[in-house]
Order: C-alpha cells, then structure tokens, then sequence
C-alpha cells in the first residue's frame, strides 16, 4: 500500500484531494490530507466582509463537508517535513509518503514591518486578508465618521493583487452610499510604479483612480508604522498621514516550509513552472498559493493547476515524463464599486487585454473593461466556488490553459 | 518600439525598457543610467549585477531582496537610484520592472 499526503486542505489542497480521490487505485493507494484547521474560508469574501455586502456565514463552511470519502482527513499541526527520509511529522505521530503535494497557501506576515502589529493592530491598522481582521475592519467601518484612508501594499509578492485597488474602489462606493464620501480622504499606497504596471491595463484603466477620486502614491517602500503619530515612513523618509491603515502586509508562505527548509526567503517552494513539480525532491508536488512560480497567487489559479498536477501525479505514478503544461493562467473578477467588476483571463506571458469571455465576438463577459455582467459574475462566482471548483469539477467553456479566442491581442 | 543607443537599434517597450535581455551590454546600461542622470560605479554594477542573477533564476524582485542580498543597504540603494530605485535599476539593467498582475 503506498500513501499520498497533501499538505493543506485549503483551495489547492480540497481539489487536490477530490481529483485524486477517483484516480487513483484504491487498492494500491490510500490518500491522507492534512490540516489543523476545521474551517474552511472563501477567501474572496474577505473583501466583500468589510463593507457589510458579505456575512460570516457567507465565506465559511466546515472544512470536512469537502473532503470527499475514502480520504483520510488527519486534523493536526504538521510539525515537519523531512524530504530526505518521505516523512511528514505531526503533532501526534508521524506520517510517510510516496508522493507528497504540499498545498500549505500563503498568508500575511505584519511582523515584518515595524510598527505594524503595534497596539494599534486592529483599532487603527488593518488587514483584510485574513477572517478576524476582515470582520474587525468592518466593525471600525460601520463607526467610521471620516478622515484619511489609506490602503497600502507592503510589498510584492501578495494573494490577489488586485485586492487591495478592489478595496479602494468598494470603500469609494461605500462612503458614497453612506453619505460621507466628502468626508473621507482614500489614498492608495504602492511599492510598484503605479496602480497599473502593465501596459494595456494602464492604458485602459487608467481612468478609474481619477473618477473615484483616489490618490496614488508610488514606488513606497514602507520602512516602519509610525503608529504613535499615525503615519507610514519609507526608506527616504517620505511620510504618509492616516487615520484609518489598511494594510496587505508581507505575504510569505507557511512557517512549515521554513522548518523544512524547503523554501526560499519567503518560504515559498522552488517549482517547475510547467509541471508543477518540486525542483529539489522528484516525489513532491506543489500547488496554489504555496508555490513560488510568477502567475498569480489565487484559486483560479489553483483550479487550472489542479487539472495538470493531477495528470502529472498520474503519469509520475507510471513513470512516464510529466507534461510541461500549465500557464500561468489565471482568471479574475475585479470589482471597481457601484455594482461593476472588470474580469481578466492571462497567463505567462499574456498580459490581460480587452475582448470578450469565454466566447469570441459573444461573450457574455467583457475583459478588461466594466460591466455590470462582470459584478454579477463575480458574485456567482462564491457559488461556484462552493459547488464546483472544490469538488474539482471543472468550469464550462474555461479551459486549463489560456485561450486567445477573444482577446484582442493587438489592442 | 526600437531605438538607438551607440548605433545599435535595441528593442525596448513604451517605457523604454528592454524587451529582449540579450541585447543588453555595459555600454547600453551606462547609456540608459546618463538619461535617468546616473553616472554608474562600481557599486551600482554590483547591485545591476545581483539584479541579473535575481531575474535569471526567476526570484521576484523587491525592497526586502535588496535589504537580504547583501550587497546594498536599503539606504544606500535610493541613494544610488534616485526616484524609485526598483523601476530606475531594472532599466539600466535591462530587466523587466516589477510588476502586479495587471
């Protein structure tokens, strides 16, 4: 009897579990998922959270509902990786594999910046990427009567990384419902060189931080809180006021990757961009966020990648090459406030342009531009996320690797 | 979009940074540091140098890389890259600049 073990049931871990779970032998393989955690959250929902458009029991359900049967669900900390030996050690116990797939995500490190996780985390500074400071912000927001806002990105790379502008332009909408959008100074805050970095999508929407009235601020690399004086200051001494900071801080992977020392700096794991494949132990696979490949951090992302990983696990077990097949591709919804979303499908080498989706000429959907369809789209999406893509079913018409139909690459 | 630096035509996008890192050499980054005022030394090569490695081996680049690569404090790094040190680097060494998703 061999063992499978997949590190993480969070998005990448689930689907992983539920592609494999039909796949592979029962006879020959038992399959084991590992995760401490009994909750699992739609982490999108995180954004909708602070403004009241999502409750909690929108973006969480019990993590066990999606393990599918004949998986063996082990709810422990992992202690330990030891890639050397093909053991994985738990809090109680240890566990060997064959074949490993670490899907341990990413998640925000606010300790890398002085002064953020000051005495003032959680009354004046914010996260959003993470349930408990979702649901602190939108308490701070139902109270909030005015004053500076100020979103900021501490530094690349993060998980959705059109979060943060998504947040500027729902928090626009937001102060305008309430009536207080003349009260409220928004500010948005970047290490980059501008809210749009690539080209087509500066050119296209470049627009929107104007119409909302949102300033921007570039090239910021945050040197410390100043949580005393409510301020950021970067390397050249420059300062930024605020009364409210919402914040994505440092995103790194999971410390687990850190004492295996499996990661990089920012414990993400070296892998094959096409395969999938760890570049340092042939029998470990990685997947979603956990991953240090350049395409997005997001569950669209892990989607597209469970459907090749879980060929390349199959033709591992055979010996047979792996195919180097994924993308990069990712396809997101981005919502820019009064019910309109844009959406983008890239990868790569692709970067995100205007046409329309999943059909050429058709659509329904629109790229790169706002609609209000989009907005809808990102919505449905929270269902399909539950119904579909955990269950590792895949989504009609939207294939595993980027298609050019539709998409005006010249533009 | 092409343009000419020593009477080589070198393939740069709208930005003006290189498309094709092949077409890079020494000459073209002194040329490219002159338009954003920078005479080079030899410790802006080292740091164009550590860039290099960073984007040939596919490691993101960032603030924090710079403060851990050992070559260059963060202080110093805007000191020898004035107005943004990241963007202004990365063209002289003919890398492309960081960038988000979209």
């Amino acid at each position: 009897m061999k063992n499978l073990v997949i590190l993480g049931a969070g998005t990448g871990g689930t689907m992983m579990a539920n592609h494999l779970v039909s796949k592979l032998s029962k006879k020959d393989w038992t399959i084991h998922i590992v995760d401490q955690y009994k909750t699992h959250y739609y982490q999108p929902g995180f954004l909708f959270l602070p403004f009241d458009t999502y409750t909690e029991e929108q973006v969480k359900k019990v993590g066990k509902k999606f393990i599918p049967k004949g998986v063996n669900y082990i709810q422990q900390k992992i202690d330990k990786i030891d890639a050397e030996h093909n053991l994985v050690h738990l809090d109680k116990g240890t566990l060997s594999y064959d074949i490993l797939i670490i899907a341990t995500g990413s998640k925000i490190a606010p300790d890398e910046v002085e002064g953020m996780m000051s005495t003032e985390w959680k009354k004046s500074i914010f996260d959003f990427y993470t349930y408990e400071g979702a649901l602190a912000l939108r308490n701070k927001l139902r109270e909030f009567k005015g004053g500076k806002l100020v979103v900021h990105i501490t530094e690349m790379p993060i998980k959705c990384p059109v979060a943060p502008l998504e947040f500027a332009f729902l928090a626009d909408s937001y102060f305008h419902k309430k009536g207080i959008r003349d009260k409220v100074e928004i500010t948005y805050v970047t290490p980059l060189s501008g809210a749009f970095t690539k080209e087509f999508c500066s050119k296209s929407l470049g627009y929107l931080l104007e119409e909302k009235n949102i300033k921007i601020e570039t090239d910021f690399a945050i040197e410390k809180v100043d949580f005393e004086n409510n301020k950021i200051v970067d390397y050249i001494d420059k300062e930024i006021p605020y009364d409210l900071f919402v914040t994505v801080p440092t995103n790194m992977g999971d410390e687990v990757i850190e004492r295996s020392g499996l990661g990089d700096d920012l414990n993400f794991v070296p892998t094959h961009h096409q395969t999938l494949q760890s570049l340092e132990h042939e029998n470990i696979f990685v997947i979603g966020d956990a991953t240090n490949v350049p395409a997005s951090k997001a569950g669209s992302v892990a989607h597209f990648q469970a459907e090749t990983l879980t060929d390349n696990i199959l033709l591992y077990i055979n010996g047979k090459p792996l195919k180097e097949e994924f993308d990069g591709h990712a396809n997101c919804f981005i919502e820019t406030g009064k019910n309109k979303a844009l959406l983008i499908d890239f990868n790569y080498e692709q970067e995100p342009v205007t046409g329309t989706f999943p059909f050429a000429g058709i659509g329904p959907l629109k790229l790169l531009k706002e609609s209000v369809l989009n907005h809808w789209g990102k919505l449905a999406f929270r269902w399909i996320y539950w119904n579909m893509l955990l269950k590792g079913i895949s989504i009609p018409f939207v294939s595993r690797n980027m298609s050019l139909k539709g998409k005006n690459i010249n533009n | 979009m092409i343009i000419t630096i020593k009477q080589v035509d070198i393939k740069v996008n709208d930005e003006g940074y290189l498309t094709d890192f092949s077409q890079w050499t020494k000459e073209i980054g002194e040329e490219l540091a002159k338009e954003n005022d920078i005479e080079m030394t030899d410790k802006h090569w080292e740091v164009i140098s550590w860039i290099q490695e960073q984007v040939a081996a596919n490691k993101p680049l960032s603030i924090r890389g710079i403060k851990k690569s050992g070559v260059i404090d963060i202080k110093q790094f805007y000191a020898l890259f004035p107005g943004g040190p990241l963007k202004v680097s990365t063209k002289i060494a003919g890398v492309p600049k960081p960038k988000s998703c979209i």
